[in-house]
């Protein structure tokens, strides 16, 4: 095989020290640690109109964000929605998200949300109709109400914190649960501090 | 050049006797095709490139009246690469056109290209008519769907009132704040439906607002980390070309005597024959930069992305380093390297700032001292000897020195790009055009036809090429012949795909599958075919003629040099290694 060039082989050559973690931070090799993931819930301010959606949930399907939720709605204005976005991600993903977020053109304004801000999701929980009453009962321990009633089943329907909403699953399993459906996080930060 | 683009529009013209001398007037505004192209005008497009076809025929027949200039390609892909070189060339947007379907798709790769690179493309696109979106009508794709990913922003018009603003907006977002590809896709009952609605200047969306000065209190702290810093060390992206920085770049290196490396899109930002000039860093970039980048204790990049090509493992680049980022996208700050000391904004406006702040450069005679002794351990060098078949490094050599310093070079992808980039001496931005983040195959000759017309003077361009890569567009020599384009085409033919075969011989045991051909066409009667004119090398002692005669034709030539065909790119990082460990010879891998 042919040549290549001249000068010292890679073992002669000066080692430096220190590196790098994954995440391209310089750290002091003895005392590396992955960084933990964490939840953040993002608003972003969109312009409303085609194609937005498929814009940012392609954007975190591309760069392999972890999505937990993901809603979208309308605002005030005319012109303007909200998506509300829940990640896992450890800080860095956090930041490299709202930024790659905000770059999208239609994107007018990210915030990531206080961890006291209000999160409210609905679910709707359809139990099998054999036990009616408690099952009412149940829903009232949740601040929920029966929204349908039929032979074979009732529908009971829950707002919460996430955490309330997996409460309520796990207690409504006991009657049997047919189907499911839940919204994803809407968020909006308390009192007059503004969401964007 | 009105003359070469618009030969076929113009002998019709003549016969019209029609004066189309003087002052470009400008369209007249009566559909939404019309607006599309006055808003073109008024954002100063001179040029564009593309192919014919159903939904985007009212675009071109509205071209038929304007001053624009349109140049004919032969396949879509072309035209965006052609867009893209135009726009490397000159800093102006590149335009290109294409019908729907696959007219559209056939743009893909080259908007890709574009993006990966961030070039001020503007693709614009036929649609099939509003009512038939979604039917599956003949050609219809959903072509803004499919370009989301990889366009900075795109556009669906619906409406022939307002395409002429949407398709001015395009072109101005493309070019402003980090640049990137944009597109308008056009149904056809848009550009075809009635409007005397004149677009208005062109202009960036209200809420795109790049921010162009850095934090004083950051800039201050980064001045200060930079004059403290015993090894110091610039790293010059694509970024100081795009933000026409160079000038900047070049004092501040000079004034506090800092050794620069460049990344490849970052050649020619600092002359490259220049005493603190290490040449690029990265997997085949020279030893002493990459040595550089290793050791210092402080990297100061402008205008990169911190691609892994650079990089290499992220855990071992710089390891040594504190880095100050400069760039324009936040985005990129702390991306891919983290940035202790991020600067968010204009290269050159930053890079100003950073000398207003500055009191003094850092001592580091020791560390330049340490550079140049690098530079000497570890030459760009190659044997050439006469035993042995041409080797590649002399061809590039050869046709350097031939050209003069403002010649500007395309190059396909593999080994022929690296020897292209590492043995000719770059000195000035925009003359080294390729494609870098993309590694696309092929880009070469349609950026030679697009970095042709955007020269305004008479620089050579020469397409250093592979012979693979030159198969993949082959079909675009046509369009260099029918628009008379001088332009040289230099194939390093070694009848490999090379940079595959060099692949195999380091890390699949010189299993060459599908990596050589039982037999390849001949190039230089290939060249003669399409009506260019062609050559064939085989030894030293043919090339000063061949490459004078090919620079000396006024019009398109092909040279066919065979070149040593194990002949392997050096120095080189074996991805996701530690960029000191770049090995020298095959059996350093
Ligand atoms: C469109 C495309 N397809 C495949 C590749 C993968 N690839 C990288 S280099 C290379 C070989 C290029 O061969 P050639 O153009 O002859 O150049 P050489 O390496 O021989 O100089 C290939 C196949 C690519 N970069 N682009």
């Amino acid at each position: 095989m042919s040549g290549g060039l001249e000068g010292p082989a890679p073992e002669e050559r000066p080692d430096p020290e220190g590196r790098r973690n994954s995440q391209g931070i310089r750290i002091d090799p003895e005392a590396e640690a992955e960084p933990e993931s964490r939840r953040a819930v993002l608003s972003a301010l969109v312009e409303h109109e085609p194609g937005v959606l498929a814009n940012v949930s392609g954007l975190f399907r591309r760069r392999q964000f972890n999505i937990e939720s993901l809603t979208v709605g309308p605002t005030t204005d005319g012109d303007r929605a909200r998506i509300t976005l829940e990640i896992e991600e450890p800080r860095p993903g956090i930041e490299q998200a709202k930024k790659q977020l905000q770059k999208l053109v239609p994107v007018i304004a990210v915030t990531e949300l206080e961890p006291t801000a209000i999160r409210r999701e609905l679910a709707l929980i359809k139990v099998d109709g054999s036990a009616p009453d408690q099952v009412g009962a149940v829903a009232e321990m949740y601040d929920g109400k029966t929204v349908d009633v039929s032979q074979e089943s009732v529908t009971v329907e829950i707002t919460g914190s996430e955490q309330k909403i997996d409460a309520a699953v796990e207690t409504f399993g006991r009657f049997g649960i047919h189907e499911i459906v839940r919204t994803g996080t809407a968020a909006l930060e308390r009192g007059t501090r503004k969401t964007t | 050049m009105s003359e070469r683009t618009t030969k076929q529009r113009e002998t019709e013209e003549a016969t019209d006797a029609e004066a189309g001398d003087g002052d470009a007037t400008p369209t007249q505004v009566t559909s939404g095709a019309t607006s599309a192209v006055r808003a073109l005008e008024n954002a100063g497009i001179e040029t564009m490139f593309g192919v014919q076809g159903g939904a985007i025929m009212p675009v071109y027949d509205a071209l038929w009246d304007s001053d624009i200039d349109h140049v004919m390609m032969a396949h879509e892909q072309g035209a965006a690469h052609a867009a893209d070189a135009y726009n490397v060339v000159s800093g102006r947007p590149g335009v290109c056109l294409a019908t729907s379907g696959p007219g559209a798709t056939n743009l893909v790769t080259g908007i890709a290209d574009a993006n990966m690179d961030s070039d001020a493309v503007v693709a614009l696109t036929g649609q099939v008519p509003q009512d038939m979106v979604g039917s599956d009508a003949f050609q219809e794709t959903d072509t803004t769907g499919i370009t989301a990913p990889i366009t900075k922003n795109n556009y669906f018009a619906s409406d022939a009132d307002t395409v002429g603003d949407t398709v001015g907006e395009a072109v101005a977002l493309a070019g402003s704040g980090r640049p990137g590809p944009t597109l308008v896709d056009l149904p056809k009952d848009v550009t075809n439906g009635e409007t005397d609605r004149e677009p208005g200047m062109p202009q960036t969306p209200e809420t795109y607002t790049p921010q162009d000065e850095a934090d004083e209190a950051a800039v201050a702290t980064a001045a200060g980390a930079i004059e403290a810093a015993e090894r110091p060390l610039l790293l010059f992206g694509g970024g100081v070309v795009k933000a026409e920085a160079s000038e900047e770049a070049r004092a501040f290196a000079t004034e506090y005597e800092i050794p620069v490396v460049t990344t490849m899109p970052g050649i020619g930002t600092m002359p490259e024959d220049h005493d603190l000039c290490l040449s690029w860093a990265g997997m085949h970039g020279t030893g002493y930069a990459n040595m550089a980048i290793n050791h210092t204790d402080l990297l100061i990049a402008v205008g990169t992305r911190f691609d892994d090509r650079l990089t290499g493992g992220i855990e071992t680049f710089a390891p040594e380093a504190e880095v100050v980022h400069v760039d324009i996208d936040p985005a990129e700050i702390s991306k891919n390297v983290h940035a202790d000391y991020p600067l968010i904004g204009d290269a050159g406006r930053v890079l100003e700032q950073l000398d207003d702040a500055m009191e003094a450069g850092p001592d580091a005679e020791a560390w330049r001292e340490q550079c140049r002794t690098w530079r000497e351990e570890y030459p760009m060098d190659y044997k050439a000897p006469d035993d042995e078949p041409l080797k590649p490094q002399f061809v590039v050599e050869a046709l350097d020195e031939a050209t003069s310093d403002e010649a500007i070079v395309t190059s396909g992808v593999g080994q022929h790009q690296m020897w292209a980039s590492q043995y000719w001496t770059f000195r000035e931005p925009r003359k080294w055009v390729s494609s870098h983040g993309l590694g696309t195959m092929g880009y070469g000759l349609p950026a030679a036809i697009g970095a042709r017309l955007a020269s305004d003077g008479g620089e050579e361009v020469v397409c250093v090429d592979g012979d693979g890569s030159f198969l993949m567009t082959v079909q675009e020599l046509s369009v260099a012949v029918r628009e008379d384009l001088d332009i040289t085409v230099a194939i390093l033919n070694n009848e490999y795909i090379g940079m595959v075969r060099q692949w195999q011989d380091a890390f699949f045991e010189g299993r060459h599958m599908a990596a050589g051909y039982s037999w390849i066409p001949e190039f230089d009667k290939l060249a003669e075919a399409f009506g260019a004119r062609g050559w064939r090398v085989d030894d030293y002692d043919e090339v000063a003629d061949a490459v004078e005669e090919a620079l000396a034709y006024d019009g398109p030539s092909v040279i066919d040099f065979h070149i040593d065909p194990a002949e392997n790119v050096y120095p080189m990082v074996p991805s996701g290694g530690a960029n000191d460990k770049f090995a020298l010879s095959e059996e350093q891998l």
